[in-house]
């Protein structure tokens, strides 16, 4: 896929608090392959041209440096972030680079690249909402690029990609979407992440579905059986793995008998309750479905 | 003297920086730092144990696999579970561990440390039929070369055909990493943060057609892994071979038992023998009662407890003598580098394993070297590939011994108050996780990694870790961010997320543990 006539779009990858796990999700992209992303267009006529990325770029230090202050320069690029940003004591607890003596943060970076994009793009749950990073006590203060957005006034148009990790066609179906509909078509939820991928919850396309309905839960792992009763938070979780499945429909986490952690929601990981407890909120359909049927 | 500063080191997992002090083109000193902190073990207080091993994971997303099955392995042995794992449970984990640590291989030498030996933009002068290197042409034919240009000098030294031969080997490599994750996520749930691994076992039910379909994946796998792989890494050691000499270290080596495997129907042996490698090939046991954390340069208040809620939370950013965000653990005092250069080299020395034996000096003899060489950069990526390789020829055979619609996970039955450890050997080394219970929940939890060891600061007596012994002597053409360094650095495959998580009450807490 390569159109001679193509628009070039910049796309610079920083990293804050992370676990490079968005990274190696998106690494294990089938259709577009990673090496598509990189050397082809992403869709005919659109081109990413990725100026800065710590895992693959070849430079280092005082370089690469470089080249991230000359790519600010650049006209409407695209800046995805990874990880969160740590706000306690001026951001020390995450420095990405150094120039010249100075030492810069990923709270000073996102500060200085956001602004000016054409959009952002926060990658994984720890960008898009806090995630593991920001998980209780949140030690170094951290918060997600939509609370610095806030704090700092940032008025870049935000998507969330939200995921632990994010499923690799989460993000490059946005991008394509983006591309092909132009962004103020794309259809954000209450918390900016895609519809098209996180517009239905979990359970309505689960396959257990039919369990749950009838009321057959199972009570300890390695059980046939709805998993609800084993803490699975797919009732209350918006993204479309019962549907899309994960690496390359090879399986997905209910589908290998465990739990849904609930890894694309706001509250993941401390207010959804224990991994393998039942959901706490007595409040969600799911729960109140479940009572009728023990009512039965 | 001259102060060099390479900050970030890229191509590595997570945010490091090395600051060295060169005279007349000589390293006479180095410092490595880890600069971001999350607290990882704080935040895992209070938890439910069963709890860990989804948060453990996130400490890495390229090597999350380890920490769940040293987690798991540490919540079952506070259970009690530790002997009641059924046998399908242990292939499964060693068929996840063992096939994306092929995969991580594979990543850290192509796509991580590739670009240190080939040079892309030979491409342009390509004439065959390769699909991927012709994507290649056409792209640098475009005026496009970002993120692969621009660049500090580096000295390549293949020729045309060898560097667009393993050029070619590079595109591939990212295809395999992924068809290695997917192979290994039949059982593991997904990639990365497996959500099968599970405390009492693995949840993944068992059907014929799911077991011959991950063997039929390991075809392309193993062709990769013996005919690209090993003949890449034997061809840098060949053409690089003055690293074969660069990069020593402190040439002590640590590892733990992994992998079980079975000898007369008891899961009680291990593929990888864990232990002490000291003066290049002594062997001896490893106690782990004789590990201990120092935080003499580490931005940690080396006296008193650091968890919110007991006092301050004050890991002291500004603390003078510190450098890093990572502490530098020590056997008996000493430095050890871990990693798989001493888990093969352990493995070779005290089993005497004709097949392992034969692989290791086969690919030595190839390069004309010897074992005293592997205390090297280009010593260390021959180590992981062999480690790959003998992890392959494993992995049908575990697989030909699971065991359709039978077990694969106990059910978990939790005391209220207990103790645990879990080691296991990660692709990047020895990872143990430490783990205290009290009233059903974690009242502790400590993790020390691969990483932890090798990229450690200066200690109290002043020893600096294994990266910084590794880079103290060697020769450097001054630039701003020499390759000679970043080679060094990145033979030891770097996993900064992984290295710095932590905060522990006393500098010798975990020599309170027994193994049991």
């Amino acid at each position: 896929m390569n159109n001679k006539k193509n628009t070039v779009i910049p796309v610079i990858s920083i990293q804050g608090q992370n676990c490079t796990g968005c990274v190696t999700s998106t690494l294990c992209s089938e259709y577009p392959a990673i090496k598509n992303v990189l050397l082809q267009d992403i869709v005919p006529g659109f081109k990413l041209d990725f100026i800065f990325h710590p895992n693959i770029m070849t430079a280092s230090g005082n370089r690469a440096m470089e080249i991230l202050e000359n790519s600010s320069k650049e006209k409407g690029y695209v800046l995805i972030i990874d990880g969160a940003i740590p706000t306690n004591d001026n951001g020390v607890y995450c420095v990405t680079g150094e120039k010249d003596g100075k030492k810069y943060t990923i709270l000073e970076e996102t500060l200085k690249l956001a602004p000016d994009a054409l959009m952002v793009i926060a990658l994984g749950t720890c960008a898009a909402f806090g995630g593991i990073a920001a998980a209780n006590p949140n030690p170094t203060g951290a918060q997600s690029v939509g609370d610095i957005f806030l704090t700092s006034k940032i008025k870049t148009p935000l998507i969330n990609i939200p995921g632990c990790p994010p499923h690799p066609d989460w993000l490059f179906g946005t991008i394509e979407e983006v591309l092909l509909k132009g962004l103020e078509n794309v259809q954000l939820d209450d918390f900016k992440r895609p519809k098209t991928f996180y517009g239905q919850l979990i359970h309505e396309n689960c396959p257990n579905r039919a369990y749950f309905d009838e009321g057959k839960f199972a009570k300890k792992l390695g059980d046939e059986g709805c998993l609800y009763e084993l803490g699975c938070k797919g009732p209350i979780t918006y993204a479309d793995c019962s549907k899309r499945q994960w690496n390359s429909k090879t399986n997905w986490v209910i589908g290998c008998g465990a739990p849904c952690s609930g890894c694309t929601s706001p509250e993941y990981p401390d207010l959804l309750g224990d991994f393998y407890k039942k959901i706490i909120d007595v409040e969600v359909p799911a729960n109140k479905r479940t009572k009728r049927i023990q009512k039965k | 003297m001259k102060k060099i500063v390479i900050h970030p080191i890229t191509r590595i997992e997570g945010h490091l920086k090395v600051e060295a002090v060169v005279d007349n083109g000589e390293v006479k000193d180095a410092s490595i730092s880890g600069t971001m902190f999350r607290g990882i073990e704080i935040m895992l207080k209070g938890r439910d144990p069963r709890d860990a091993v989804m948060i453990t994971q996130r400490i890495c997303g390229v090597c999350p696999e380890p920490h769940a099955i040293a987690s798991v392995s540490a919540v079952e042995e506070y259970a009690g579970l530790k002997d009641k794992i059924p046998v399908n449970g242990i292939l499964l984990r060693n068929l996840i561990l063992g096939t994306r640590s092929i995969a991580d291989h594979i990543l850290h030498f192509y796509i991580l440390s590739g670009l240190d030996y080939i040079d892309p933009a030979q491409v342009m002068e390509y004439n065959g039929a390769n699909q991927d290197l012709n994507t290649l042409k056409y792209f640098l034919q475009q005026g496009y070369s970002r993120p692969f240009l621009p660049r500090d000098e580096i000295d390549y030294r293949f020729d045309t055909k060898t560097t667009n031969m393993v050029v070619g080997h590079y595109i591939k490599a990212m295809d395999i990493y992924r068809k290695a994750q997917q192979a290994a996520t039949l059982f593991g749930g997904k990639w990365p943060h497996d959500a099968a691994i599970v405390a009492g076992g693995v949840s993944q039910r068992l059907t014929a057609d799911r077991i011959t379909e991950f063997i039929w994946r390991l075809e392309e796998i193993a062709d990769f892994v013996k005919n690209y792989y090993l003949p890449d890494v034997i061809a840098v050691a060949k053409t690089y071979n003055d690293y074969l000499e660069i990069g020593k270290g402190c040439r002590n080596l640590l590892a733990y038992d992994s992998y079980q495997t079975s000898s007369n129907g008891n899961y009680n042996d291990h593929l990888f023998k864990g232990g002490l490698v000291n003066n290049i090939d002594k062997y001896s046991k490893i106690n782990i009662d004789n590990i201990t954390e120092d935080l003499t340069h580490s931005w940690y208040q080396d006296s008193e407890p650091l968890y919110p809620g007991e006092g301050k939370t004050e890991p002291t950013a500004d603390k003078k003598e510190a450098y890093s965000w990572v502490k530098s653990p020590r056997y008996d005092g000493m430095v050890y580098e871990v990693g798989p250069l001493a888990s093969v080299l352990a493995t070779y020395l005290v089993k005497k394993d004709p097949y392992i034996k034969n692989m290791v000096e086969s690919s030595l003899s190839e390069i004309g070297t010897n074992i005293s060489n592997m205390y090297s950069v280009a010593g260390r990526h021959l180590a992981r590939v062999l480690s790959a390789n003998i992890i392959v020829d494993k992995l049908s055979g575990w697989a030909q011994e699971l065991k359709a619609e039978e077990p694969t996970v106990v059910e978990y039955d939790s005391p209220a108050d207990g103790k645990g450890i879990g080691l296991c050997a990660a692709p990047r080394g020895a990872l143990g996780h430490w783990l205290n219970v009290e009233n059903g929940r974690i009242s502790n939890y400590q993790v020390i990694t691969p990483t932890s060891w090798n990229a450690s600061p200066k200690d109290k007596d002043g020893q600096p870790g294994p990266y910084e012994q590794a880079l103290i002597g060697i020769k450097v053409k001054e630039s701003q961010s020499p390759v000679e360094i970043l080679r060094v650095i990145r033979s030891f495959d770097p996993c900064t997320a992984c290295a710095v998580h932590l905060v522990t009450p006393k500098k010798n807490l975990i020599g309170k543990y027994k193994v049991v």
